[in-house]
């Protein structure tokens, strides 16, 4: 906690100006937030279902674009740049993804998985350099001891929590530098979310991370910073030793003592 | 209420029970015989073939072309097997799936990807739709398709080109419908993790969706080459038959149907049907069985 405190003072790497996005005829999902999201830093988006988070989420990589009749205003900066006036694909390369149910591409090799990025952008490497970002990657993850001998085979026999560490190595092969979390561990056991948790607590001294949860407790544990919203609004942003102790707004304190959500 | 009702007669009489064992066991005695019959039915078939068939099968079988009704009739009455084979209807057959297929994939394939990329849109169910009526379209009316596009105009004869042409059009309505099912089991979180990695779009299709629903759509491949490998009659009317092994994409072709046709009307060489029909229904076989082999195996 000490060194985040130091850290706020440097800017922000990521700045959220005023999102605001609707679906169809006015329907918000997201209605005006703002927030700075700090470098290595690991931020929490809480909330109930349907309170917009997961859109917010999407819209820091503009992966919520698929969704049809989408409208979205305000702006992102990512190191000062809009990411509203980059191109996805460039956009999508230095923000990286990680889903809720763990999606490696069951067509490639766990070798292939990690350099999935370069392969589907037509990166061309060495293979000394495929090599040594397949090891770095899957190292960072703490999945090389696991599967280093089986490699080149396919990662169906993986179970759900070394999928999930996959795709995550997936998402840091290609160096990103914020990565997004769509509640990565909702769908796994016990002991393989402690192990991810582990791991993305690690992760934030080189990456900045933002991770959507429908868990308290998991932002408690791991959460540098945590938003709370509701019914797409931004209700509280705070430190998240703060807003565990002493919540601001009566809707956080409500939502946090199990009233509703 | 009714479930009552039985619990309260099954109280009330032993009897009665017997009698709802004895239908019981009628019932599953009449399953088991009507299924047999069903199953028997295809051994019947093949048997039949088989017993009619084998002694014509042989390596000339497979080789020569057919031979002409005196050959055929000499050998009839002296007792021996009909020289030649079906040579000239094999490749014929392979040639003309061959053509059907370079026409009707990659058509079949692009609109199979478009209608599983946009289900919603109303042009894609229409689309669907006419894809359906297409399938029901009844063979000889696209073999007159067939003829008044391609033989009177292009070809100016009967031609494996307009034969080829034909077997297209009835295969490309099965690429679509098996290319957009497959597609459709592909997990949308597949396609999210590629487009959240920055791949282009086209790139995600050719190189996510396309490669996890590939068994699927091969196996979609094979079963409709395998329907159109016994069809005759859009045959007739557009590539005719020939006694020779024809290349010339603008002559009239042979084909394994075709011969066996020819062979029913010709009291010479009517032994010869058995023996192609053999092929043709080993060769359909083969087909389904690895279709359903590529299926089980993606299941898995």
């Amino acid at each position: 906690m000490k060194e985040i405190k130091e850290k706020e003072t440097a800017t922000p790497v990521m700045s959220i100006d005023d999102i605001s996005i609707s679906y169809g005829d006015d329907k918000y999902a997201v209605k005006d937030v703002s927030a700075k999201i700090l470098s290595n830093s690991i931020t929490a988006i809480m909330g109930p279902s349907g309170c917009g988070k997961t859109t917010l989420l999407r819209a820091i990589n503009r992966m919520h674009e698929l969704y049809p009749n989408i409208h979205t205003d305000g702006k992102i900066l990512l190191n000062g740049d809009n990411i509203y006036e980059m191109s996805t694909i460039n956009l999508r390369r230095k923000i990286g993804m990680v889903f809720q149910r763990p999606n490696p591409f069951p067509t490639l090799s766990i070798f292939d998985n990690v350099i999935a990025g370069y392969k589907l952008n037509g990166i061309r490497l060495k293979k000394s350099e495929r090599e040594e970002i397949v090891e770095t990657s899957l190292k960072d993850v703490a999945l090389w001891d696991e599967v280093k001998d089986n490699l080149h085979s396919k990662g169906n026999f993986l179970s759900g929590g070394q999928q999930q560490r996959l795709c995550i190595a997936r998402t840091i092969a290609f160096k990103p530098k914020v990565i997004l979390l769509d509640e990565p561990t909702s769908a796994l056991d016990p002991i393989s979310t402690s192990k991810i948790e582990d791991l993305l607590v690690k992760l934030k001294k080189d990456y900045t991370i933002i991770m959507v949860t429908h868990n308290m407790s998991q932002a408690a544990r791991i959460s540098d910073k945590s938003m709370f919203m509701y019914l797409g609004e931004l209700v509280e942003y705070d430190n998240t030793q703060k807003m565990f102790t002493t919540p601001s707004d009566p809707r956080t304190e409500a939502y946090l003592t199990g009233k509703f959500g | 209420m009714n479930r009552t009702i039985d619990i309260e007669k099954e109280d009330s009489s032993l009897s009665h029970i017997k009698y709802q064992k004895a239908k019981d066991g009628l019932f599953k005695i009449a399953v088991i015989l009507f299924s047999f019959i069903t199953i028997s039915m295809v051994f019947l078939i093949i048997g039949t073939l088989l017993v009619k068939g084998y002694r014509q099968i042989n390596w000339a079988f497979f080789t020569q072309v057919a031979p002409d009704t005196f050959t055929a009739m000499m050998a009839k009455v002296s007792g021996q097997v009909i020289p030649g084979g079906i040579a000239n209807g094999i490749l014929g057959s392979l040639y003309l799936v061959g053509i059907a297929s370079v026409l009707s994939i990659p058509i079949g394939i692009l609109i199979g990807v478009y209608l599983s990329e946009n289900s919603q849109k109303k042009y894609a169910s229409l689309i669907r739709d006419i894809a359906d009526i297409l399938q029901g379209v009844p063979s000889i009316v696209i073999g007159l398709i067939a003829y008044i596009w391609i033989v009177v105009p292009i070809t100016k004869s009967y031609s494996v080109l307009a034969g080829g042409v034909a077997l297209a059009i009835m295969m490309l309505p099965l690429i679509v419908r098996s290319t957009e099912e497959s597609l459709k089991m592909v997990p949308d979180t597949l396609k999210e993790a590629a487009i959240a990695l920055g791949t282009p779009y086209y790139k995600v299709i050719w190189r996510v969706l396309i490669p996890s629903a590939f068994s699927g759509l091969v196996s979609g491949i094979l079963l409709s080459v395998s329907r159109v490998l016994g069809e005759t009659a859009p045959l007739m009317l557009a590539t005719l038959g020939n006694p020779n092994i024809n290349w010339n994409i603008t002559k009239p072709g042979s084909a394994v149907p075709l011969l066996i046709w020819q062979f029913y009307n010709d009291p010479n060489m009517v032994d010869l049907i058995w023996s192609s029909t053999i092929f043709l229904m080993g060769f359909v076989l083969l087909l389904n069985l690895i279709s359903k082999w590529i299926e089980a195996k993606r299941k898995k």
